[in-house]
């Protein structure tokens, strides 16, 4: 018995290192295996930020709708009513409240991404997990509003079919799914850049509220991309969120423009995005401690 | 036999000051410059006099936190590490927990690292005390399955069976810590990582604690205890490690290096750790974190004057300074001395023990707590102090805030004063004889 259990203690002592502490050396070392260890925090986290958020409105999850509305009303009296900017044969509400409620969905991705390491400072100063943890729950608990949003929209698409206007959702509707999966990674993709460089460069997070705000027009949100001259439209597709969001008007509405090559190089772009944040982000997450 | 923590040769450098310029704009300008071939104007700035207080040259502002420290550590030790502020505890336990990474150096290790260096990461005030137990296990690195598992020992050790379901914003700060600390404690870890936890919740759950730990212990995993509590060291660890200004000043049998390292810390006992006359304790910070604090602690004689050398039946008053961010209509000051071994001597309140209501507003104040004859014999002893809501918790509490000496005193002119190697406590007493 006794040796039983002193063979026990050898074999479990001399086993090999499992962990080795070393100083930061190279760029690569992304450790996304790690990443689905914690899978389990990144569920807890989004639940927590749902949880903690509107447990104390009054109005909960009703937020999620009245932003939308009153974007839309607003655009409707803006941008159709005074400016009379066509879109697309469709009617005007249903218009912007599709672009509406997709872009919402990238702009909460990046604007909630990118304090990541400054507004974690504290528990990651205490504990160590993979950080990359935090905003992927982010990107995940963005949904939940977004889906609501998204029956708005398709509320709203019932009601205007109830009135007899003409729209047909296209077979892109099955790429929905790999839509949205474009924007949570090219969302993520901004949103931890911007985290690694605010860790050194406070002053960039000045930048990210107002340079959302001025993506927004750059983007199709409240004008169709067929309303602009071939020049335009060549310089909008540099832009990823703009086939994205006239993918996403095809695809339920059955209007808005799709290119191939524009589609192929907006899925270029949020890849090298989404690569340089890993890239950035898994350097800074070793570093951070001591420049905070 | 691999040691189950194998530290070489680590070094930590810090730097102070500012890092870098910290605005893209100056940054981007230094490279344009350089990408000219011009010269950086930051750096000529960083040349000029007016520049060099702000931001001092690269050579001085770095230092070492941890110094060419290289030790192991066996399976199932207890490990005390112990030193002054600063020495570089936290910033091992810090590398041990990959919180931050080594400038040089290495640290090889099997198994699993839990870290308590503060408990409570990670609770949200709006989640319930269930939510919380899972989303704290999970950021320690627990997942679900063993949380599960481990759920019902966590509340029972915890003592929170009843307020499981509440939101943690209503737990009392003393029910907070408990249920940090019993989610750290169940966790498994073959390694676990403690710095100070030991000096929050009330004295009871802290034996509890301490028994958790050193059963934690004999289950053969290993524990790194990080602590300003000598007593808690020397009852726990079997070995124990010293830092002094980042380097590694002893490691080895528990008892001699904490012996060693009050000796050095006690050789002048009228300027404590450069205190001001009197004082026995006075706060690090110039503004206390926490909404209560305990500022300073200083010992006056009769008179009102700093007293300096406090001996057995001396009269002494101990001037507790507190600092409150919130009103407490209903609160008390506590005094506590105990002994090295934590066995506790005196306890004084204003309320209950002495009835004295005690409404504490926004500000500093501070109560005095008068000993006409001061009934400890010489020796060594532990000072503990804190605010409470009297009878029902702590608000702040601390029980070995600093160390308190007391001096020789031939109280009985018997040649023979009372000493803490006979006994703790000098009363006044009478023998009387039956009649002949």
């Amino acid at each position: 018995m006794a040796c039983q259990l002193a063979s026990y203690f050898m074999t479990s002592t001399n086993q090999e290192y499992t962990t080795i502490i070393k100083p930061v050396s190279g760029w690569f070392d992304f450790h996304l295996a790690e990443l689905w260890r914690y899978r389990d925090l990144i569920l807890l986290f989004v639940r927590r930020d749902f949880v903690a958020v509107y447990k104390q409105t009054i109005l909960g999850p009703v937020w999620f709708f009245i932003q939308p509305i009153f974007t839309t009303i607003i655009f409707t009296i803006i941008f159709g009513r005074v400016a009379k900017i066509p879109t697309d044969q469709l009617p005007g509400p249903l218009f912007y409240l599709s672009g509406i409620v997709a872009w919402n969905y990238f702009a909460a991705c990046l604007n909630k991404t990118s304090d990541t390491f400054v507004g974690n400072a504290g528990i990651f100063g205490k504990v160590y997990f993979p950080r990359l943890v935090v905003p992927i729950a982010v990107v995940i608990n963005a949904l939940i509003a977004f889906g609501i949003q998204l029956l708005l929209l398709v509320s709203l698409m019932f009601y205007y079919s109830f009135q007899g206007m003409g729209f047909t959702p296209s077979r892109m509707v099955l790429l929905l799914p790999l839509l949205i999966l474009q924007m949570a990674v090219l969302g993520l993709g901004c949103g931890i850049v911007v985290s690694s460089l605010t860790t050194k460069y406070r002053d960039l997070i000045q930048l990210v509220g107002f340079g959302v705000q001025l993506w927004m027009y750059a983007t199709p949100i409240f004008y169709p991309i067929s309303i602009l001259s071939p020049r335009w439209q060549r310089l909008l597709s540099l832009n990823p969120m703009a086939p994205i969001i006239e993918t996403f008007r095809n695809a339920l509405l059955g209007a808005g423009m799709i290119h191939s090559t524009t589609i192929l190089v907006s899925i270029a772009v949020t890849l090298v995005v989404f690569f340089i944040g890993l890239l950035l982000f898994s350097r800074i997450e070793k570093s951070f401690m001591d420049t905070v | 036999m691999l040691p189950i923590i194998s530290v070489e040769h680590l070094y930590k450098q810090y730097r102070l000051g500012t890092i870098n310029h910290g605005m893209l704009r100056k940054d981007l300008q230094s490279w344009w410059a350089r990408a000219r071939g011009k010269e950086d104007p930051n750096v000529r700035i960083a040349g000029s006099m007016a520049d060099k207080t702000r931001r001092p040259a690269a050579s001085n502002d770095r230092f070492w936190a941890l110094d060419d420290v290289s030790f192991d550590v066996e399976q199932g030790e207890v490990l005390g590490i112990i030193g002054q502020n600063g020495a570089g505890k936290s910033t091992l336990l810090k590398i041990l927990s990959k919180v931050t990474t080594p400038t040089r150096g290495e640290i090889r290790l099997k198994g699993r690292v839990a870290s308590l260096l503060e408990v409570g990461t990670g609770f949200h005030p709006e989640l319930t005390g269930r939510e919380n137990v899972f989303l704290n296990g999970a950021i320690l690195g627990m997942t679900k399955t063993e949380v599960r598992r481990k759920f019902d020992e966590i509340v029972s050790f915890a003592e929170l069976e009843r307020f499981i379901d509440t939101p943690v914003k209503r737990y009392s700060s003393g029910m907070y810590v408990r249920l940090a600390f019993a989610v750290a404690a169940h966790l498994e870890p073959e390694i676990l990582l403690v710095d100070e936890v030991l000096a929050v919740g009330d004295s009871q759950f802290q034996r509890k604690c301490l028994g958790k730990m050193g059963e934690i212990g004999k289950e053969g995993r290993t524990v790194l205890l990080v602590s300003h509590n000598m007593a808690a060291i020397r009852r726990l660890s079997a070995k124990t490690l010293l830092l002094e200004n980042g380097k590694l000043a002893g490691f080895g049998d528990a008892q001699s290096i904490v012996a060693a390292y009050l000796d050095k810390t006690t050789e002048d006992p009228t300027s404590q750790d450069g205190l001001p006359p009197g004082f026995i304790y006075r706060m690090d910070r110039v503004k206390p974190e926490t909404d209560y604090a305990i500022t300073a602690i200083q010992l006056l004689d009769r008179q009102g004057r700093p007293l300096t050398d406090l001996g057995t039946w001396d009269y002494v008053c101990f001037r507790i300074f507190y600092s409150a961010a919130k009103v407490l209509k209903r609160g008390s000051v506590v005094l506590q001395i105990q002994t090295q071994e934590a066995v506790p001597l005196i306890l004084a309140s204003t309320e209950p023990d002495s009835m004295v209501p005690l409404p504490i507003g926004i500000g500093d104040s501070y109560a005095d707590c008068i000993f006409p004859r001061f009934p400890i014999s010489e020796g060594q002893y532990l000072v503990g102090a804190g605010l409470a809501i009297p009878l029902v918790e702590h608000v702040i509490w601390n029980n070995s805030l600093c160390q308190l000496s007391v001096s020789q005193r031939d109280v009985f002119k018997t040649g023979l004063p009372p000493s803490s190697k006979r006994y703790l406590v000098a009363t006044d007493l009478e023998w009387r004889l039956p009649p002949k």
